[in-house]
């Protein structure tokens, strides 16, 4: 990955909005060349979406329940820890899927619109598997941060107008 | 009881009254006066300090570091500085005899003036420059010698326009790169000649290099570093900038072991030590900010970019900044002085500048744009800038 890849990766990660002339400038690389960039890194699947953060908690239509869910897995013979994933990732209510080390061994991130949703997956969907031994849900009560963004944070500007 | 009819002398010493209220205070009471304006008037990082130094400071506190500290600051911190200056730019000074930390470099400044200057001694300041020098050289008992820097020379200064300033009296020469409000830096060639200069005419340099870590496209030259200027130089720095810690109000100067000891008295009379919460501060900002400093100094970068270039969009001549967070472009073209252009662009579009001759010879005909501000804010301010230029071309 060159450095111009870099930047502007790093740019785009904080703006996916940033329009083509805004981001010329702040890099000095000309729009031609940033295009180019941004489709190769799309091709390589470096970027994958443009997407956007929603405090959905706002929104009184779209409230939803996000559960954690730790999962210890036998991997049996011939079906390593990818296969598994792969079966669980496939639900669409499955936002997230980690392999971790540790206490167990898969952590996936569920969204439901109720607790019954997700009880319901848990129990039908996921227990069900196979290699799975078990399952412990742990409901989201609150977002602080997410993805590197302050939730409730006005970081207003505290400087006075004009200083030295 | 009556005062006797007897004219009375001022309350106030001559001293203090010679001294010109800064021209940034104008400014700042005419943007407060006004609503929704946005501002490239501030001389300071628009980040909130990095949470680690805040928490360590916090943590400093809770543990009861409440006393006052040694009075050339906490060793651990002057160790921290003396290995950390060394790292970065190059320079060897030793923690006990040769480095004192400051209430911010403007302290440093202040008694470094007062630690060597008789009355009538003359110290030769580099402008457009920081607006304390020459009241703070005027109030040690010195006397200011301007020479003025032009964007045609990228705003470095020369050794003959040095030369041309010295007299007989000529006691100490002022420079700072990347400086305030030019930008402008200096590389090691261009500093080398001012050493010759130093070198001959027996000079103290006075070198404020506070913008030293915000140096976008080479690495940063202490003209300390320079052979045999350690002796003559007063090396001035801080955590404002770099660090984003303007309020902590902590600096430090690194000096050969006479001058320094002579700051430390002085220092040690008026100030005892600087705050100690905020060295603790220091500490941890040295021991593990540099990550937050290339962070930062890589969004100021962008910023630099997105901002510059859109001057000449304007029609305003802007020579590249090659370090700190200023513009300062020429508005010339406009026929309006520097005060006008900024009193205008303020009411008619609500930005905030600052005039350029605030900051000395060399100022007039120019504005300083701080872009140390969000995206959002330049883009719009560019935007209004822009249809105010046009109105006045
Ligand atoms: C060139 C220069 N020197 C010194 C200072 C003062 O810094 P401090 O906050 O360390 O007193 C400033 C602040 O604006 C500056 O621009």
């Amino acid at each position: 990955m060159t450095d111009k890849e870099l930047e502007i990766l790093r740019i785009i990660e904080e703006d996916a909005r940033i329009d083509l002339n805004t981001l010329a400038k702040m890099t000095s690389i000309n729009e031609e060349e940033i295009k180019a960039i941004l489709k190769k890194l799309e091709e390589k699947k470096v970027i994958l979406n443009y997407s956007t953060v929603v405090d959905w908690s706002k929104v009184p239509q779209a409230e939803q329940v996000t559960a954690m869910i730790d999962v210890k897995v036998t991997p049996k013979r011939g079906v390593g820890f990818d296969e598994v994933a792969e079966r669980i990732y496939r639900f669409t209510e499955v936002q997230a899927l980690y392999l971790m080390s540790g206490a167990y061994d898969l952590q996936v991130v569920i969204e439901g619109k109720t607790m019954q949703e997700i009880a319901r997956f848990v129990s039908e969907k996921l227990s069900s598997i196979d290699s799975v031994i078990s399952t412990t849900t742990h409901f989201q009560l609150k977002k602080y941060k997410h993805d590197g963004i302050v939730f409730e944070e006005g970081e207003e500007d505290r400087r006075i107008v004009v200083t030295p | 009881m009556s005062p006797l009819n007897v004219k009375t002398k001022s309350r106030l010493s001559s001293r203090v009254q010679d001294i010109q209220p800064s021209g940034i205070r104008r400014f700042f009471d005419l943007a407060s006066s006004m609503d929704n304006i946005i501002s490239l008037g501030v001389g300071e990082p628009d980040f909130i300090t990095p949470w680690n130094i805040r928490e360590a400071s916090i943590s400093s506190m809770e543990r009861g570091f409440t006393a006052y500290s040694a009075n050339a600051g906490v060793l651990e911190l002057r160790q921290e500085i003396t290995k950390y200056m060394y790292n970065r730019f190059d320079v060897d000074y030793d923690a006990e005899t040769e480095v004192l930390v400051t209430v911010g470099a403007s302290e440093a400044i202040d008694i470094g003036c007062r630690a060597i200057l008789d009355p009538g001694d003359e110290v030769i300041i580099v402008e457009p420059g920081f607006v304390s020098y020459s009241p703070l050289v005027s109030m040690a008992g010195g006397v200011p010698v301007s020479v003025g820097t032009r964007i045609e020379d990228d705003f470095k200064v020369s050794a003959e326009q040095i030369r041309a300033a010295i007299t007989a009296n000529t006691k100490a020469l002022m420079i700072s790169f990347p400086n305030n409000p030019t930008g402008a830096v200096m590389l090691r060639e261009d500093l080398q000649e001012i050493a010759v200069l130093a070198e001959e005419h027996d000079l103290i340099v006075f070198s404020d290099e506070i913008y030293a870590e915000l140096s976008y496209d080479n690495q940063h030259v202490s003209f300390a570093a320079l052979e045999g200027m350690k002796e003559r130089t007063i090396l001035i720095s801080g955590f404002s900038k770099a660090f984003a810690m303007t309020g902590w109000r902590l600096g430090f100067v690194m000096a050969p072991p006479d001058l320094l000891a002579a700051m430390l008295k002085l220092h040690q009379y008026s100030l005892m030590c600087a705050p100690t919460m905020a060295q603790y501060g220091a500490l941890e900002a040295l021991k593990s900010g540099m990550d937050d400093v290339e962070r930062m100094k890589q969004s100021y970068k962008q910023r630099r970019g997105f901002f510059v270039e859109s001057f000449a969009e304007m029609g305003l001549a802007c020579h590249m900044p090659g370090g700190a967070f200023y513009a300062f472009p020429s508005i010339k073209a406009t026929g309006l002085t520097s005060e006008e252009f900024a009193e205008k662009l303020l009411y008619e579009e609500h930005v905030a500048v600052v005039p350029g001759d605030i900051f000395g010879a060399g100022g007039e005909g120019h504005i300083r744009c701080s872009y140390a501000t969000s995206m959002d804010n330049l883009q719009e301010a560019t935007k209004r800038m822009k249809r105010f230029v046009s109105k006045h071309l």
